[in-house]
């Protein structure tokens, strides 16, 4: 097994483009090194992405954030500007791991796990994140929503990394949450999770918003429907219950250990309209 | 494939050592620089026994690569104490039994450490939380909680 810490994109492009069998991208490696040690994955090269500047770093952009796909939670944890902003974001990464994982853990490598349970891809999703991959034809930007297309299924062609998200510009009046449910009080894998992120205008009524819903289906789900339900409304007990009835609509949750499918459904309308009045109480205070 | 070959400092000292690349910072610590304090529990970032520092910063080192570390600061439990004298919170868990069979205590020490000096007065809440991440099968955690908050308080009076 081959170990390369390239300093450039084009190096680490190159690495992977190049590599004859498997090939594996570390960032924090919490989930990378778990797999390895459990005989799930056994890659002829891993190209450690932190030495490239711009995967650890993050910055404001055009009005918005761009955040390194190798920035660890703690980092984000610490980043009281980015946190005051997009609290959604930041809380959704914060609730992955213990604190020695969020020392380590990272936004890219949450995203490129490739678990439909991760929990800060609904928020990232939910935040109109755009997710800027490297690769051996350039650069390109995708939606977060279209990065993941199944379990362990990325739209990543060979050769291509995730090096960075874009955060859009953030009007006044606008915030963003996070929820999740696990059966226990922390660190624990999401049974549902729910991201909304809305703008209001000085009424107080919903002029745009963005709903997402993660461990109902193969992949996390932006659900347009959820979102039309509260625009143009002030959220009120009317807005939630089409809030509730859209985020039903959507699920296509599997029955397991964690949660049955009727529970993962009732669970992913309650979350959806828990987290769309927790933004809302944030997005007013904006 | 040849050997990596690292330096890094750890404990605040220089060190070299080669590593194959799948060998962990966990591995190293303690099959080549005979540190063995941090211990390896879960070796999946479960149970914090093998709590390190690295660059400032708490880790497991089950889930760090051995040749990840060239040029970084590593702490380790074996760096707590200086010389003969224990830190205050080694001698605290020590005074109110905050360990049993002893296996987890180097994580939960260094986790500790790393816990008050970002918060020198952390609540009941906040220990819970950012302990969180080190399991006890023996005491129950009460006194490991119990003992945290002790020492913050004796640091805080200085």
């Amino acid at each position: 097994m081959r170990y390369e810490a390239p300093e450039s994109l084009e190096g680490a492009v190159a690495l992977l483009a190049g590599a004859k069998g498997e090939a594996r991208v570390l960032a924090g490696g919490t989930d990378l090194l778990v797999q390895m040690r459990a005989d799930m994955v056994d890659p002829e090269l891993i190209v450690d992405i932190k030495k490239i500047p711009e995967t650890r770093t993050v910055t404001e952009e055009k009005g918005g954030w761009r955040i390194g796909a190798a920035v660890t939670g703690a980092e984000l944890k610490e980043h009281a500007r980015l946190k005051k902003v997009w609290p959604g974001v930041v809380e959704a990464a914060n609730l992955i791991g213990s604190t020695q994982v969020q020392g380590r853990a990272t936004l890219g490598g949450n995203l490129c796990n490739g678990s439909p349970a991760a929990d800060s891809v609904p928020a990232l999703i939910a935040a109109g994140a755009l997710a800027t991959l490297a690769g051996p034809k350039g650069r390109r930007d995708l939606p977060v929503e279209d990065v993941m297309l199944g379990p362990r299924k990325l739209a990543l062609t060979k050769g291509e990394i995730v090096v960075s998200f874009l955060l859009p510009p953030r009007p006044a009046r606008s915030s963003d949450a996070y929820l999740r449910f696990i059966p226990r009080t922390e660190m624990d894998i999401a049974v549902v999770g729910a991201g909304v992120s809305l703008t209001l205008d000085a009424g107080g009524t919903i002029t745009a918003a963005r709903v997402s819903l993660g461990a109902v289906a193969a992949r996390v789900l932006l659900v347009a429907e959820a979102a039309q339900a509260i625009i143009g409304s002030r959220l009120d007990r009317a807005a939630q219950d089409r809030l509730e009835a859209a985020a039903r609509a959507a699920c296509r949750p599997i029955d397991d250990k964690r949660g049955t499918i009727e529970f993962r459904t009732d669970v992913a309308a309650v979350l959806a309209r828990r987290t769309a009045l927790i933004a809302l109480d944030r997005a007013r205070a904006n | 494939m040849a050997k990596h070959h690292i330096e890094a400092t750890v404990n605040g000292d220089p060190v070299e050592f080669l590593c194959e690349t799948e060998d962990t910072l966990l591995d190293v610590l303690r099959d080549t620089l005979d540190l063995t304090g941090s211990k390896e529990g879960c070796s999946s970032g479960d149970c914090g026994a093998c709590s390190v520092m690295l660059d400032g910063r708490l880790v497991c080192s089950c889930l760090v690569l051995g040749c990840e570390v060239g040029g970084r600061k590593i702490e380790t439990i074996e760096g707590l104490a200086k010389g003969e004298s224990l830190h205050p919170l080694q001698r605290r868990f020590l005074e109110a039994a905050a360990l049993q069979c002893g296996i987890c205590t180097p994580g939960f020490l260094v986790a500790s450490k790393a816990l008050l000096e970002k918060n020198p007065n952390p609540s009941e809440h906040e220990v819970r939380f950012w302990l969180a991440g080190n399991l006890c099968r023996c005491t129950g955690y009460d006194k490991i909680v119990t003992a945290v908050m002790d020492t913050a308080a004796i640091l805080r009076k200085g």
